[in-house]
């Protein structure tokens, strides 16, 4: 069993020592597979005896619905966003992921505080109160990012929903007026992004241009070293 | 910091639940839009968008201290970006019923650590003035107290579980709000008032004060003739 870490300041009420369960978080833009191989993980972990539990984004019951609704409108500034997602992630943090982990479940988490923070930092956010915000997060035991180049995306995108998404895209920057040209672009900079928190934090890159199966073998691979390397210990 | 490039002028009020400084504030706005000032008023938690969320939060009492520090840190956030520095670059005097102090003071005591909230807050400035209406700890809990009110839970601190009885944790509670108010008076250069004083005294000592520091006129609104 493995003692958590968190990245610096404490929140209050949470005990580090008494969590056996493993944290692994799947990063990547929409349209990078990620949900499929969440699912498929999830599947196979269970059927091998791991009791799993999922989180994501914008599934805390406190802040879910108001930020829906915030978001189909536009009215918030940059920094109100972000610091409702912060709210929704520490109430998912300390109310689904920790009790998951105390009970030893191995929870998967559909993006975490990389996703936010690179999204914070596109929308010209400063870094040392972006990763201030985040500070109290648990450090993940693995967490891998599926990489996939914009044109990838643009095309899984536009083949699953016919249309792009105007967050997805970056719409509310104001890059360009051009719905296609503001996805590249937004993707592009999420990119680089990811690419300094790669460098910072230390996650595993995945490359996402390639088949479902390829993605999961891989993915696989790493979390069967993730599951030995916790029993070891 | 305060922004001192600003046209406008920020002034805040801080204290205890009692200690009057809604009243207070509420003569400072009458007075100044009397005087033809360019005045606005913002109140603590009152942001329309985030305020679904928080009674949500509250009234099922699903926030943990995290929740309850970065919900508020929300609701300062819009009003602070959409409101108040708008209206201070547009040379207001803006007027702030509780500012980041409450949340140092009360997030402070319920566990949270005092370092990152001057983080999470840090995007705010400072105001030019902060009032602070002290009052012995007694006699603020005497005016809210008396009536025996129905006090919410929150309010309360009945989440940090200092006793069962929810006067008595809000007792406890506000006396440790109270050394965090106290505390931060040196540490931010707060105006200390005399809270216990007559509500008018109090009152012309803090016009008093303000027309020393501030150059009135300068807000008046302009109109044509």
């Amino acid at each position: 069993m493995s003692e958590k870490k968190r990245y610096e300041n404490l929140p209050p009420n949470i005990d580090l020592g008494k969590l056996s369960g493993l944290l692994i978080v799947i990063e990547g833009p929409d349209s990078s597979g990620r949900s499929t191989q969440i699912r498929l993980l999830s599947n196979w972990l269970e059927q091998r005896g791991y009791a799993v539990v999922q989180t994501g984004l914008l599934r805390s019951p406190i802040v879910g619905p108001a930020l829906e609704a915030a978001k189909q409108g536009n009215v918030l500034s940059p920094r109100t966003m972000s610091l409702f997602y912060a709210t929704d992630f520490y109430d998912q943090l300390e109310n689904t992921i920790v009790p998951a982990l105390r009970a030893g479940y191995i929870v998967l988490a559909d993006r975490y505080i990389y996703t936010l923070q690179a999204r914070d930092l596109v929308r010209g956010a400063d870094p040392g109160w972006v990763e201030s915000l985040y500070s109290m997060a648990i450090e993940p035991d693995a967490v891998f990012f599926l990489m996939a180049s914009s044109r990838t995306l643009v095309e899984r995108t536009l083949t699953a929903n016919q249309l792009l998404d105007y967050w997805e895209s970056g719409m509310d920057i104001g890059m360009s007026r051009n719905w296609f040209e503001s996805f590249i672009r937004y993707q592009r900079r999420l990119r680089v992004e990811f690419k300094k928190l790669q460098e910072k934090y230390g996650f595993e890159i995945v490359d996402a241009n390639r088949s479902v199966n390829a993605i999961q073998n891989g993915l696989r691979a790493h979390v069967e070293t993730v599951l030995h390397e916790s029993r070891s210990v | 910091m305060t922004d001192d490039h600003v046209p406008g002028r920020l002034i805040a009020v801080e204290g205890l639940d009692g200690s009057g400084k809604s009243t207070q504030i509420h003569l400072l706005y009458q007075w100044l839009n009397g005087l033809g000032c360019k005045v606005f008023f913002s109140e603590w938690n009152s942001s329309s968008i985030v305020k679904a969320a928080t009674r949500k939060g509250k009234k099922k009492q699903l926030l943990t201290p995290t929740t309850f520090s970065l919900i508020h840190a929300t609701d300062f956030a819009d009003r602070y970006e959409r409101q108040i520095l708008p209206m201070l670059e547009a040379g207001y005097i803006v007027l702030c019923d509780r500012y980041i102090y409450t949340s140092f003071a009360r997030d402070t005591v319920r566990g949270c650590d005092a370092h990152w909230l001057r983080k999470l807050y840090g995007f705010a400035s400072h105001p030019h003035i902060t009032l602070y209406f002290r009052l012995p700890l007694e006699t603020a809990l005497g005016r809210i107290l008396e009536g025996r009110p129905q006090l919410k839970f929150f309010e309360a601190g009945m989440d940090l579980h200092l006793s069962d009885d929810i006067y008595e944790s809000f007792r406890i509670f506000q006396g440790r709000v109270k050394e965090q108010y106290d505390s931060m008076a040196e540490e931010f250069g707060f105006t200390v008032i005399d809270a216990g004083k007559h509500i008018h005294i109090q009152q012309e000592d803090v016009r008093e004060m303000i027309e020393e520091k501030i150059d009135l006129p300068r807000f008046k609104m302009r109109v044509k003739r």
